[in-house]
């Protein structure tokens, strides 16, 4: 391999009939990394899974993926890459079986009848292995996706909102089979919008109108942005967000059923804005949150691009 | 290994094959649409429309109830062409029947007729024909001058035998060369084979492949290793099947239902069907990718099948279109596999006249062909 990455990727660019959606998007995934895509929707997420698998040739940019060229060696990463569709894209005119059936002869696998098999019975579906695709609820669809992009055995798993319209339960088992992959060794890229999720991510990258803002750990990304924030509780939250938007120093509220999040850059300031705005109140500093830098990202990237874009 | 990869797989190939099979087999719709197209087609074209028609409507205004003049309204039956379904009071009300299309010709016998008859002033007898629809009343009014011989001969006898000039009646019967009893089913039913062919073809490709774009699942075969070209030719055999199931089940239609002859060789004519449904199968695949989705690529074959319909020598004889309609039906496949499927079957044609009717077509799949590749997309650009 020409890279330790499974995923290296530098100044990926894509217009749409002369609008930029990716803008300059470089992201490093290491193998046995679950690396967390996160942003609001037509952020350009989907846009650069598919350019990094070879289904979108970028307008500028480079990179490898598993060691190939993701322009010129398209065709090599398709076989050992498993990318799974934001929308279910598997045939429901054709049984479970059949559908998995097709994967495995279409990468041309030797132990095909065992490997469809294996894959029925991890899935528990053998005894439901002849009825139509279609009939699957969105639960049971999305397992027979990710089994079957995982059927020729890749070692990079690309999953675009994988997890989008599944109970809890289900994304909860979903997770804990993605870190069973990780620790094997495969590399995993997966985009979502839920929070529970990203913190479950080793790295996480946020993109907003086609540009990266952030990149990193959950506490890198979180430290980058050099936030402070304080709870606020009490009875009667409900007026209390517009006074408090309106002092100097409180850049952001965010609430969250019983609290409060105030977040500023500057501590003593929003400190005494808070206690000016919210006595009466119970106030506590607390650790800022994924969530926090997230929103926070987001309405800073509407007033700097939202405009332009 | 490299060369493996990029190059066109067998088994890859073979496993898109199979997928459409299975695919096909639930789809009722379109299986439904393959069997009751050709004979909805054919009982349309081979039964309700015809082009010689006959038993027209008739109405008679008898002004002069004679043996003579209801000699001449029964001779006038039994050409088959006129049927007298109303007999009139006056000119003026069976001219509005006319009007009103309740009958297509008026028959108009004067007061005083067999009188004027016998005394030889040869008085005449007017037929109003309803013309709007030429094809219509063309072949009626044709039959029309025999009828005077045939009733004078058949009923001035005696004194009056002189009157009808002794001359023996002749016919003006139109003569048809290949198809002598003027069946338009014979003529009619081996171009239904084509048209059939040309709607089967181009609509199910051009469904086959937009479908898997509009539902989202061309993204996830393109994700896999299958090739651009092994998708496309994989998707296409099933309708080779198709297209020769559809013309045996025309051809069979053809013999035992509407007695179409067969005079030349049916080997040579699956040599034409085969290359015909393959010049169909490009312009389908052609038409999806162009098209963004099912529907257009629906619009987008109606958009064929018009000028394949109209200029193909199918619905108007060739040689009675203007100069620029022939240029244009001399491109289309239809148009030469419509001659090479009625000179096969109705003058006895084979191997040796299949040449100069298939190049055009080999010719138009080409450039189809060109067309369909340069603007195939490989990636979801
Ligand atoms: N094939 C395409 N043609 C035109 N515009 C597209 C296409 N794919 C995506 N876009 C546009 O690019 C933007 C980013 O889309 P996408 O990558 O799907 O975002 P996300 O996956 O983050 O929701 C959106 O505004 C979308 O409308
Ligand atoms: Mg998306």
């Amino acid at each position: 391999m020409s890279s330790d990455f499974a995923i290296d990727v530098r100044g990926l660019n894509k217009s749409f009939h002369g609008r930029r959606v990716v803008k300059d998007v470089a992201l490093q995934v290491r193998p046995g990394e679950i690396f967390g895509f996160l942003g609001p929707n037509g952020s350009g997420k989907t846009t650069s899974i598919r350019m990094m698998c070879g289904l979108l040739t970028p307008d500028s940019g480079e990179g490898t993926c598993l060691g190939y060229d993701i322009v010129k060696e398209a065709a090599l990463i398709k076989r050992q890459v498993g990318y799974m569709t934001q929308k279910f894209s598997y045939w429901e005119d054709l049984t479970i079986r059949e559908n998995l059936d097709f994967i495995a002869r279409v990468y041309g696998m030797n132990d095909r009848r065992e490997a469809v098999d294996r894959a029925l019975e991890d899935l528990g579906l053998s005894a439901r292995a002849n009825q139509l695709t279609g009939s699957l609820s969105g639960g049971w669809k999305q397992r027979l996706a990710l089994a079957a992009c995982l059927l020729h055995r890749p070692k990079l798993l690309l999953l675009d909102e994988p997890t989008a319209g599944v109970d809890p339960t289900a994304r909860r088992d979903f997770w804990e089979e993605l870190h069973r992959l990780a620790a094997t060794g495969i590399s995993v890229l997966v985009s979502t919008h839920y929070m529970d999720e990203a913190e479950r991510c080793h790295k996480l990258a946020y993109i907003a109108y086609g540009k990266l803002l952030a990149n990193g750990t959950a506490e890198e990304i979180v430290a980058a942005q050099g936030l402070h924030t304080w709870a606020v509780r009490g009875a009667n939250l409900g007026g209390l967000t517009e006074a408090l938007r309106a002092k100097p120093g409180v850049e952001q509220t965010v609430a969250f059923g019983s609290a409060i999040h105030a977040s500023g850059k500057d501590e003593a300031l929003l400190e005494r804005s808070l206690r000016e705005a919210a006595s009466g109140f119970q106030i506590e500093p607390i650790e800022t949150g994924l969530e926090d830098v997230f929103i926070y990202l987001m309405n800073r990237s509407e007033d700097n691009f939202g405009g332009a874009a | 290994m490299k060369a493996a990869i990029d190059g066109f797989c067998f088994s890859r190939w073979w496993s898109m094959v199979r997928k459409e099979f299975l695919q096909l087999r639930r789809d009722r719709v379109t299986f439904a649409m393959i069997v009751g197209l050709p004979i909805m087609q054919l009982i349309l074209f081979g039964y309700a429309i015809n082009t010689d028609p006959k038993h027209l409507p008739t109405a008679v205004v008898m002004a002069d109830d004679s043996d003579l003049t209801r000699s001449l309204v029964s001779v006038m039956e039994q050409t088959g062409y006129f049927q007298i379904t109303r007999t009139m009071p006056d000119e003026a009300s069976a001219k509005e029947a006319l009007r009103r299309g309740e009958v297509q010709f008026v028959l108009n016998i004067p007061a005083d007729f067999t009188r004027e008859v016998l005394r030889g002033h040869r008085p005449a007898v007017l037929l109003e024909a309803d013309a709007s629809d030429p094809s219509a009343t063309g072949n009626s009014l044709a039959a029309v001058p025999s009828l005077v011989q045939q009733v004078a001969v058949r009923d001035l006898k005696g004194p009056y035998a002189a009157l009808a000039g002794g001359q023996a009646p002749f016919d003006i019967l139109p003569q048809r060369l290949y198809n002598p009893e003027g069946l338009t089913q014979v003529n009619i039913v081996p171009g239904l084979m084509g048209v059939i062919l040309t709607m089967t073809m181009v609509m199910m490709t051009g469904l086959a492949i937009t479908r898997e774009r509009e539902r989202g699942t061309m993204e996830n075969l393109l994700a896999t290793p299958v090739k651009p070209i092994e998708v496309m030719t994989g998707k296409i055999v099933p309708y080779i099947a198709i297209g020769l199931i559809q013309a045996t089940l025309i051809l069979v239609a053809a013999l035992l239902i509407f007695s179409v002859p067969v005079h030349g060789s049916l080997t040579a004519l699956y040599a034409a069907a085969l290359i015909f449904i393959a010049a169909n199968l490009s312009v389908g695949i052609t038409l999806s990718s162009l098209a963004q989705n099912q529907l257009q690529a629906v619009q987008l074959a109606f958009f064929y099948f018009l000028p394949n319909i109209l200029l193909s020598g199918f619905m108007f004889p060739f040689r009675g279109m203007p100069g620029w309609a022939q240029a244009i039906g001399s491109a289309l496949p239809l148009t030469h596999f419509n001659r090479l499927i009625r000179g096969i079957l109705l003058k006895g044609n084979g191997w040796g006249d299949l040449w100069t009717e298939s190049w055009p077509m080999l010719l138009f799949a080409a450039i189809v062909m060109t067309v369909a590749v340069k603007f195939y997309r490989k990636t979801l650009d």
